[in-house]
């Protein structure tokens, strides 16, 4: 399925001399569900609104299946979107919501009114078509703008912050039911979010942003293993930071407390006596009962979380606050706060940034 | 203790009793027309009165001329300075207001300068350009209630995002504005239709200076001429005033519940 379907060129806008979007390049395959993640205030809706066609581009080009659209009206485009706000025509009921696309396509009624049963069924609310929109919860309301979105089959849908209105268990199950559709329709999707764990569950490719630029773009597994920038790392994902003293660059070995390591990712460019932030994601410490790891560091206890099916110690080496997951164990109960234990790290899962 | 409610209520009906007291009054002194008992002689008077009925329908079908072209400015002009034009609305404000600063009798003085038998647009030379005229008068004199009507509707449904959702569905600007915005803001626009038939039945100045055979001119002729039937007349404005409010109340509640916010 390599085939690109959305291209973004050098894709710049300015608010008033402020600069929002900086020189944005992207590429989107047929059929990907692609989500654009960063803080607040970084440029996701501004890129999503400028797709639709809401705002016109200060530079830089959008084209679809090879043909520019960049100053094409965004009633022309053959878009779905779905909003934060749901935007629900409140005057009209469910089944008007989602045939409006279809009566201004002018489909003949006894097929406009089949599609419409079609897509209550596929958002699971058939039989909701009478009902107004002030009648429905949040998430059905959500999942009847996603059916208006979809019923005119656009060529490509665009989510903005779809869930961040809903509670958290209807937030999951629908991100669920929401990547389930777009399969099974094969449509170009581009979601927009700030929740990383959001972006990590649903995506097929994520790209994450920064302050108007592109920090990094990856399937969730590279992005959440393998950041690329300093930005990436701490965004998505906890991320513990070590700091050590570089003993011998060309040997890659550093000091941590009393501890000499060999870090296979530590750069060449690193001067012996250099402060280096060694870096590692919770789940890649363990307690080290028993287990054997390249890096045996000891630490005391300084706060224990039972989330359930894992449990999150933080645990105070030396100074360096560092969070450790394990698995619930039934037979093993968690270290209680204070403590001492031995924690261990493959050195393989430490990535090294420049501070 | 009395206290508060007690005193809330003596505020009420001194407050009721300031408007309702006259109101009585007027009804009473209505019904006087013979001299030893109460009846409805007056109303009879009025209602078969040929005059009043071509005077009524005269300033009715203005009233409704000049509701239908006030809307068709005024809602897409609110609903475009909403959506695109924040920094006009201030200006937009101002204008509107205009009609309460500058007094009729200058404004159809205006008119008159503007469109005489001598004019480039001589609109004063036969009776059609004269309705024209005055339903374009009337327009002007409802403009900052029509204005603040729609422009109270629009605020309490999110015009940018409901243009936006009909837009990316393959909507124009005419159909977004009459299939979702205006069936949202319907009861704020009846408001205003309302205000502007008050206006209108009442309005004197123009259609007098105009010459034309309103309501305003019948009203003030009966006025000076007769001793019950005004009163009768003012009871049954009122009562037409208080229908349409009714109604406009209704219609708020049993339609669609539009205005309500997700
Ligand atoms: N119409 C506008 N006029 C002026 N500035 C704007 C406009 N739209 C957006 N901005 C600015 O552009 C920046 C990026 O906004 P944008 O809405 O794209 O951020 P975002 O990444 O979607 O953030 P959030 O997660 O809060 O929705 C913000 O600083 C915002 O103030
Ligand atoms: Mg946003």
């Amino acid at each position: 399925m390599a085939e690109e379907f959305l291209r973004i060129d050098k894709l710049v806008k300015t608010f008033g001399g402020n600069a929002v979007v900086k020189g944005v390049d992207l590429s989107f395959q047929r059929g990907e569900f692609v989500t654009l993640l960063g803080p607040s205030g970084c440029g996701k809706t501004t890129i999503l609104r400028m797709i639709a066609g809401f705002e016109r581009p200060t530079s830089g080009t959008i084209s679809v299946e090879g043909k520019d659209i960049t100053s094409l009206a965004p009633n022309q485009r053959k878009i779905g979107m779905v909003f934060q706000a749901y935007a629900l025509f409140p005057n009209m009921n469910v089944g008007d919501n989602i045939a409006f696309g279809l009566k201004i396509a002018s489909m003949p009624r006894e097929q406009r009114e089949a599609r419409v049963e079609e897509m209550l069924k596929l958002i699971g609310l058939a039989g909701y078509g009478k009902r107004f929109p002030f009648e429905l919860s949040g998430g059905q309301q959500q999942r009847v703008a996603l059916a208006r979105a979809l019923a005119p089959s656009p060529k490509m849908l665009l989510l903005d912050e779809p869930l961040s209105a809903l509670d958290a268990k209807i937030r999951v199950s629908l991100r669920e039911q929401i990547r389930e559709i777009q399969r099974e329709l094969g449509i170009t999707t581009v979601f927009v979010t700030h929740d990383q764990e959001e972006a990590l569950s649903i995506s097929d490719r994520i790209v994450v942003l920064n302050a108007g630029n592109i920090e990094q773009v990856g399937q969730p597994f590279e992005i959440y293993n393998k950041p690329t920038t300093r930005f990436v790392a701490t965004f998505v994902g906890t991320l513990n930071t070590l700091n050590a003293t570089v003993a011998d660059a060309g040997a890659k070995t550093v000091r941590i407390g009393e501890t000499t390591a060999t870090i296979p990712a530590l750069p060449t460019s690193a001067k012996a006596g250099e402060t280096v932030a060694l870096t590692m994601r919770p789940e890649a410490v363990a307690l080290a009962n028993g287990v054997d790891r390249d890096i045996m560091l000891e630490g005391k206890v300084a706060e224990v979380a039972f989330l359930g099916s894992v449990i999150r110690l933080k645990v105070d080496l030396g100074g360096n606050l560092v969070s450790v997951d394990t698995f619930n164990d039934q037979r093993t109960p968690p270290p209680a706060h204070g403590t001492s234990v031995r924690v261990g790290i493959a050195a393989s899962d430490v990535l090294v940034l420049s501070a | 203790m009395i206290g508060r409610r007690f005193w809330a209520w003596v505020v009420f009906g001194l407050g009721a009793a300031y408007f309702l007291l006259p109101l009585l009054a007027t009804f009473i002194f209505s019904m006087q027309m013979r001299r030893d008992r109460l009846t409805f002689d007056a109303y009879l008077s009025v209602f078969s009165d040929e005059r009043f009925q071509s005077t009524f329908s005269y300033s009715l079908v203005c009233a409704v001329c000049a509701i239908i072209v006030g809307v068709a400015i005024v809602l897409p002009a609110a609903y475009f300075v909403r959506l695109r034009l924040q920094w006009l609305r201030p200006v937009m404000e101002f204008i509107t207001l205009l009609p309460l600063i500058v007094p009729p009798i200058i404004l159809v003085f205006g008119h008159i300068k503007l469109f005489n038998s001598s004019s480039i647009l001589p609109l004063t030379n036969s009776t059609l350009g004269t309705d024209v005229l005055i339903v374009c008068g009337y327009v002007t004199l409802a403009l900052p209630y029509m204005y603040r009507a729609i422009d109270t509707g629009l605020r309490t449904i999110d015009v940018q995002t409901l243009t936006e959702a009909a837009t990316i569905l393959g909507a124009d600007p005419i159909r977004t504005m009459v299939q979702v915005i205006f069936p949202n803001i319907f009861v704020a626009v009846l408001s205003g239709a309302f205000l502007t038939f008050a206006i209108v039945i009442g309005e004197f100045v123009l259609a007098s200076l105009l010459n034309r055979p309103a309501f305003g001119v019948y009203m003030q002729n009966v006025g000076a001429n007769r001793a019950y039937e005004p009163s009768a007349l003012a009871i049954i404005s009122f009562a037409l005033t208080w229908g349409a409010m009714g109604v406009i109340q209704l219609l708020d509640r049993f339609a669609p519940k539009t205005a309500r916010q997700a």
